[in-house]
């Protein structure tokens, strides 16, 4: 009798592909292997560090103005506006984006607001907000404070859509509050969305408040940039190009630990 | 004695009438399963009795409700209705969290809930660690913790495999038996019905009216025993025949628009 299995052909595996993992080894050599090209095209072509400083003198700059202590006050400045702007802007987007999530005329009228405002480029606002609050810090934190606001409001009202009614008819059979729904049920729910909101209007306090800080300020990392820039001292503008990356991973991390410890259950 | 009334209610979403006219009691202690075609407002019917939706016409009403139930009208959802971000203990606590109960009474009251649903060791775990029959226990236990004089089951085992439905099927019906509950029993599996119920009401099929009411010919207890198997087979039978009539009609009436 032939053996079982005789004669057949081995099942090929299909499976393979389109199942990114996570690499950190990946990341990191991909950063190393950018700035080692970048070295060694500055070193070995010859490029004019004017037009682009190697990241040894962009180091080698950051290393002096840290030194010197004026970069740390620049940053200093910068974040106490992103503070105070994002603090504003996102308190006023969540009451406003949950009341559109959960009351009728608010989420009306809320929509059509929010829908007409959001595309304009709150930078553009700029000019009006000194015009109004007048050149020193509340125009910027105004600024800042609107470019924060809307995408809070619209991930709060988003997120409350999101939470399953399901959710909200359990907690209505079991007679709690309607207080206590919004706190126990509706919040945490919603908080997925809130935070992905968080995350987007964080990088644009930051895109704002540098925008701002070139438009008219003397101090903060905008202003040093574009003065380093002036003065062609272009590896002390890289320097603060790369502050103000380091200050959007950052955030990105404190919002992913956020995320991490409230939004676990997921 | 009548524990809920329910008296010409009918029900309409938009233009779809769901339910027409349905009258009934559930006494005290007695479950009534609800069943009936796909479709047929079995479900509405149950948001309706548990004051979750306001039927466009007819009325309500309970009565010969213990003193000593915090919820009187508590439901089991069919998916269970877990707040995901909340422990098990936690998803009971919710439903005594605003009664009034100091800490320890709360504690008292979620550990033995928990210890009577066998769910005392899993106490600490989240509802996305645990299997589908799992999570229904948590929802039977947040049930009871409320001690409900009517439990409003919307099909509390259809999302589960056919083993895990029978396992918690033991459970439920000695938890019934124990407990001093009237239950309106919505499901669309008459195995269900035929096992735990005093009496069937039979759905039409949309818009739902009461086709029938159906007493078990056995007491719950005696089911089991072989001698009673034929009159328990021949309830069965009849319900399905009712059930299938409706369902073919049903069938036949969405075949020609």
């Amino acid at each position: 009798m032939a053996e079982r299995g005789e004669n057949l052909d081995p099942v090929r595996f299909r499976g393979a592909g389109f199942a990114p993992g996570e690499s950190r080894l990946g990341g990191g050599l991909a950063l190393v292997g950018l700035v080692t090209l970048w070295q060694a095209a500055s070193s070995l072509l010859g490029v004019s560090p004017l037009f682009l400083p190697s990241p040894a003198a962009i180091v080698a700059a950051l290393w002096r103005l840290i030194a010197h202590g004026d970069l740390l006050a620049q940053i200093g400045v910068s974040l106490l506006r992103i503070l105070a702007g994002w603090s504003l802007g996102a308190v006023a987007g969540l009451a406003v984006g949950l009341g559109m999530g959960l009351f009728g005329f608010a989420r009306a009228a809320g929509f059509a607001v929010v829908s007409a405002l959001f595309p304009i480029p709150k930078i553009a606002l700029l000019p009006l907000m000194i015009l109004w609050l007048g050149i020193g810090e509340p125009s910027k934190i105004a600024t800042i404070a609107l470019g924060v606001f809307f995408p809070t409001a619209i991930s709060a009202a988003t997120g409350v859509d999101s939470v399953p009614r399901n959710l909200i008819r359990m907690a209505q059979s079991f007679g709690l509050p309607f207080a206590d729904i919004v706190r126990k049920v509706v919040l945490p729910g919603a908080l997925p969305s809130i935070l992905a909101g968080f995350r987007i209007s964080s990088s644009i306090a930051l895109l704002l408040v540098v925008s701002a800080e070139m438009v008219g300020a003397e101090k903060g990392v905008g202003a040093f940039v574009l003065q380093a820039g002036n003065l062609m001292q272009t590896d002390q503008l890289l320097a603060g190009v790369v502050v103000l990356s380091l200050l959007g991973l950052a955030v990105a991390r404190v919002i992913g630990a956020l995320e991490k410890r409230f939004v676990d259950w997921r | 004695m009548a524990r809920l009334v329910l008296e010409h209610v009918s029900h309409r979403f938009g233009d779809l009438d769901v339910l027409t006219d349905v009258s009934f009691e559930l006494g005290a202690n007695e479950i009534l399963a609800v069943v009936g075609p796909s479709g047929c407002g079995k479900s509405t019917l149950l948001s309706i009795a548990g004051g979750l939706v306001a039927p466009v016409a007819g009325d309500v009403r309970i009565g010969d409700i213990p003193a000593a139930s915090l919820n009187p009208l508590t439901f089991v959802f069919q998916d269970f209705a877990l707040l995901p971000w909340r422990t098990v203990a936690g998803n009971v606590a919710l439903a005594l969290e605003h009664r009034g109960l100091s800490k320890q009474e709360l504690r008292a009251v979620v550990d033995d809930v928990l210890a009577r649903t066998q769910l005392a060791e899993f106490a600490s775990a989240l509802p996305k660690q645990l299997s589908g029959g799992m999570r229904q226990r948590v929802g039977l236990a947040r049930a009871l913790a409320v001690r409900p004089a009517i439990l409003l089951m919307d099909e509390p085992l259809s999302a589960l495999d056919s083993q895990t439905r029978d396992l918690l099927m033991d459970d439920l019906e000695q938890l019934l038996a124990r407990g001093a509950m009237s239950v309106l029993y919505v499901t669309h599996n008459l195995d269900e019905a035929v096992r735990l119920a005093d009496r069937a009401l039979v759905f039409s099929r949309r818009p739902g009216r009461i086709r029938a009411i159906s007493s078990a010919p056995v007491p719950r207890g005696a089911r089991a025993d072989p001698a009673n198997a034929d009159a328990v087979a021949r309830w069965r039978a009849d319900l399905w025949s009712m059930i299938r009539d409706e369902a073919a009609a049903a069938d036949r009436e969405t075949a020609h628009g």
